[in-house]
C-alpha cells in the first residue's frame, strides 16, 4: 500500500507531479488553485527529483514554456483556472498542431469574466470542442476525488505520449480545494536525457549527424498539406474514441432513470440516488471519466432500459449537448444545474429529475 | 558538362567562400536583398564553426522569418507569434547543457511579445535572443511596427508615423540593456562586409558567453531592411536604413559583461 495522506485536490495534483517524474512545471498563481504552486514550491522538487519549477510572468508565458519544454521531448505540465486556462487557449491550439505531449489542469470557477472562485463546470465547452482555434481536441478526464487528481497525473501523461497531444484535467474548486485521504503511488524516475532521446525521436534534442534535423511546427503555408495534417490528428481522434473511453457506472443494473454527471456533479448526484431509491425511484448514475473522448456507446446502450436522462452539471448545460447527441429523440434527456459557483444540492437534482423528467 | 566546369570553378585552389553546411539547400523565402537570409547564415556559421550542431535548439517566430527552421539546419522549433522566449525558457531550464537561441522580428518581439520578451531578459535566462529590427511589419505586408521611425511611411501610417496618436519609436534594446538579466546587449547590422563580421563577432560572444555557463541573457539586435516593406530596391533599401535607421538605432555594444557601456 503506498502512502496515505490526508491533502487538498490542488496538493494532490502538485505531489503526483514529482512523484510521476515530471521534468517541469511552470504556472502562474490564480484562484482556486495556487496551492498547486505554492505546495510545489515548499516541497524544493530541484531537490526532491530534479523538477524544474517556474512561476511565469502569465499564463500565455507558462504554456508557451510547456510548449518548449514539451517539444523538446520533456514531462511538462501547468496548471490554472477558468480566466487563466482561456489565456492558454493559443498556446493549446499550437501545441495540438504541433501535436506534443503535455498535461494542463484547469481547476474551474465560476465565470463568464472574472466570475467568482467557486466551484463551476462551465468550461466544458471549451474543454471538450478544442478551446482555441483550428480543428483540434484535448484528451479530457475529468476526476471526483482528491484520490483521482492525484492518479490522473500519470494517466493524462500515459495519455498524453500514447497520442502525442496534450491532455486536460478537468476539475473545479470544490475538488481542489476540499480535503480527503489519498493513497500516494511511489514516485517513478524521471527519465534520463539518452531515454528521452530514445522515446522521443521527433523532439528537438539538438541535431546529430546521425538523422535529419527535427522540426516542431504547426505551419503547413500550403493548404493541401495543411488539410493532410488535419485529416491525421482527425485519424487519432477517432482511435481515442475507440481506445479511451473511461467512465463508471453506479446502480444501473436496474435503474430506469440515469444521470450522467461527472467530478463535483457526480459525486452529489450520488447522493441524490440514495434519497431516491429511499422513495423507491430506481435511479442510477453514468460518470463519465472521459469527457473527450465522451462515452457515447455507453449511453446509447443503456437506452433501451431506460425512461429519461437527466444531465447534471454546475453549468447552464453544456455536457446535456453530448448527452442529447448520444441519446436522440429515443428518450427524453434534460439538464439540470446551478450557475455561476453554486453547488446544486442532492435535493435539489432528486426535485429536477422529478420535474423534468419523471413528471415531464 | 555543367557539372564540369562547376567542379573546375569550385576546386580547391579557387574555392573563396562555402555555404555552412548547417544552412540547408532550400531556397531562402526572402525577398532579394532582405537582412534575414545573412543573418540566418551568421548565426549558422558560428555554430558550425564552434562545432555545436547537435547541442543548438534554435526558435523561430512568426514573422517572414517564420520558416527559418526550413533553412538553418539544426533542431527548431515555431513560436506562436512573440512566444520565443517563453519556448526557448521552457526549453532551455530543462536541458541546460543546450545552446538555445530565439530569432524574432520587431513586431514579434517588441509589440506582442513585450511580455515574454522583457521577462525572460529580466529573469536572466540564459539564452540569445537575435533581434531582426526593420521597422515594420515586413510578413504581413508592411504595416506599422513598434520599432517604426516618427513621420515614417507604412501601411497603417500612409502620411507617416504620427507619435501623438501612435506612440514612440521603441527602444526595446536599451530597455533590455537596463534588466540586470542581461549580461550582453549590441545592436549590429549586416549590410557591408565590415558589418557582418563584427555582427558575427557578436553573435559568437553570445554563444560562448552561454556555453561558458554564465549566467544572465545575451541579446543582438540587428537593424535590417525591408526593401518590400520601405518600397525601395535593395541598395537604397540600405542607403536608406544607413541614412535614418542608424541615427536613431545607433550601431555598437550598449552592455558588456552586465555592465551598461557608457
Ligand atoms: C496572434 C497573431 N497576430 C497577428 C499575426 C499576423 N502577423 C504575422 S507576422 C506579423 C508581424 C511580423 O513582423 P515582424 O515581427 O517585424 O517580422 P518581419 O516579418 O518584419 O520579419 C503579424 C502581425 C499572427 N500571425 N498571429
Ligand atoms: S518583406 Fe521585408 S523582411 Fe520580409 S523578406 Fe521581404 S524584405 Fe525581408
Amino acid at each position: 500500500m503506498g502512502e496515505l495522506k490526508l491533502m487538498k485536490g490542488n496538493e494532490a495534483i502538485a505531489e503526483a507531479a514529482i512523484r510521476a517524474g515530471v521534468d517541469a512545471y511552470f504556472g502562474y498563481p490564480i484562484t482556486p488553485q495556487s496551492e498547486v504552486i505554492e505546495y510545489l514550491s515548499s516541497q524544493k522538487p530541484e531537490e526532491r527529483t530534479g523538477m524544474v519549477l517556474l512561476q511565469a510572468e502569465s499564463e500565455v508565458a507558462s504554456i508557451n514554456m510547456v510548449y518548449g519544454a514539451a517539444g523538446s521531448g520533456k514531462k511538462v505540465m501547468t496548471t490554472s483556472s477558468s480566466p487563466g486556462i482561456s489565456l492558454m487557449q493559443e498556446g493549446l491550439s499550437y501545441i495540438a498542431g504541433a501535436e506534443l505531449p503535455c498535461v494542463v489542469a484547469n481547476v474551474v470557477r465560476g465565470g463568464p469574466g472574472l466570475g467568482t472562485i467557486q466551484p463551476s463546470q462551465a468550461d466544458y465547452f471549451q474543454a471538450t470542442k478544442g478551446g482555441g482555434h483550428g480543428d483540434y481536441k484535448l484528451i479530457v478526464l475529468a476526476p471526483a476525488s482528491v484520490q483521482e487528481m492525484a492518479d490522473f497525473i500519470p494517466l493524462a501523461f500515459d495519455l498524453a505520449f500514447k497520442y502525442r497531444n496534450p491532455a486536460l484535467i478537468l476539475s473545479d474548486g470544490m475538488i481542489g480545494q476540499m480535503m480527503e485521504k489519498v493513497e500516494l503511488f511511489d514516485q517513478v524516475p524521471r527519465r534520463t536525457e539518452e531515454e528521452i532521446k530514445k522515446t522521443c525521436p521527433w523532439a528537438t534534442t539538438g541535431k546529430p549527424k546521425t538523422r535529419e534535423r527535427n522540426i516542431i511546427t504547426s505551419l503547413y503555408l500550403d493548404p493541401g498539406t495543411q488539410e493532410q495534417h488535419n485529416y491525421k490528428l482527425q485519424k487519432k481522434y477517432r482511435k481515442m474514441e475507440e481506445d479511451e473511453i473511461r467512465y463508471e457506472k453506479i446502480e444501473c443494473d436496474d435503474a430506469e432513470y440515469l444521470f450522467v454527471a461527472y467530478g463535483s456533479s457526480a459525486r452529489i448526484a450520488q447522493k441524490a440516488i440514495q434519497l431516491g431509491r429511499k422513495k423507491g425511484m430506481k435511479i442510477g448514475l453514468l460518470r463519465p471519466i472521459t469527457l473527450y473522448p465522451f462515452p457515447v456507446p455507453q449511453i446509447r446502450e443503456m437506452i433501451p432500459r431506460l425512461k429519461g436522462i437527466l444531465s447534471v452539471e454546475m453549468s447552464a448545460g453544456q455536457m446535456i449537448e453530448d448527452v442529447r447527441l448520444a441519446v436522440g429523440d429515443k428518450i427524453p434527456a434534460e439538464h439540470f444545474g446551478r450557475l455561476g459557483g453554486i453547488i446544486h444540492s442532492p435535493t435539489e437534482i432528486l426535485e429536477a429529475l422529478e420535474q423534468k423528467i419523471i413528471g415531464g | 558538362m555543367r557539372d564540369e566546369m562547376l567542379k573546375d570553378i569550385i576546386s580547391e585552389e579557387n574555392l573563396v567562400y562555402k555555404k555552412t553546411d548547417l544552412m540547408t539547400d532550400n531556397v531562402l523565402s526572402y525577398c532579394p536583398g532582405c537582412g534575414h537570409g545573412t543573418a540566418h547564415r551568421i548565426i549558422m556559421e558560428v555554430v558550425d564553426e564552434m562545432g555545436l550542431q547537435e547541442e543548438t535548439i534554435g526558435i523561430a517566430p512568426v514573422g517572414c522569418s517564420v520558416l527559418a527552421y526550413e533553412f538553418m539546419n539544426i533542431d527548431m522549433q515555431q513560436a506562436a507569434h512573440g512566444r520565443a522566449p517563453a519556448l526557448a525558457t521552457g526549453i532551455k531550464k530543462t536541458w541546460p547543457e543546450k545552446f538555445v537561441f530565439t530569432y524574432q522580428g520587431d513586431g514579434d518581439l517588441a509589440a506582442i511579445g513585450t511580455a515574454e520578451t522583457l521577462h525572460a531578459c529580466n529573469r536572466g535566462e540564459n539564452i540569445l535572443i537575435v533581434f531582426i529590427n526593420n521597422g515594420i511589419y515586413g510578413m504581413t505586408g508592411g504595416q506599422m511596427a513598434p520599432t517604426t521611425l516618427s513621420g515614417m511611411k507604412t501601411s497603417t501610417t500612409p502620411f507617416g508615423r504620427d507619435t501623438a496618436l501612435m506612440g514612440n519609436p521603441l527602444k526595446i534594446t536599451e530597455l533590455v540593456a537596463e534588466l540586470p538579466g542581461t549580461q550582453f546587449v549590441t545592436r549590429q547590422a549586416v549590410h557591408t562586409p565590415a558589418a557582418v563580421r563584427k555582427a558575427k563577432k557578436a553573435i559568437k560572444k553570445s554563444i560562448e558567453l552561454q556555453r561558458s555557463g554564465n549566467s544572465g541573457t545575451t541579446f543582438v539586435e540587428i537593424v535590417s531592411n525591408c526593401n518590400s516593406g520601405w518600397k525601395l530596391p535593395p541598395v537604397q533599401a540600405n542607403k536608406w536604413m544607413v541614412e535614418n535607421m542608424f541615427p536613431f538605432y545607433p550601431l555598437g555594444d550598449i552592455k558588456v559583461n552586465g555592465e551598461l557601456v557608457k
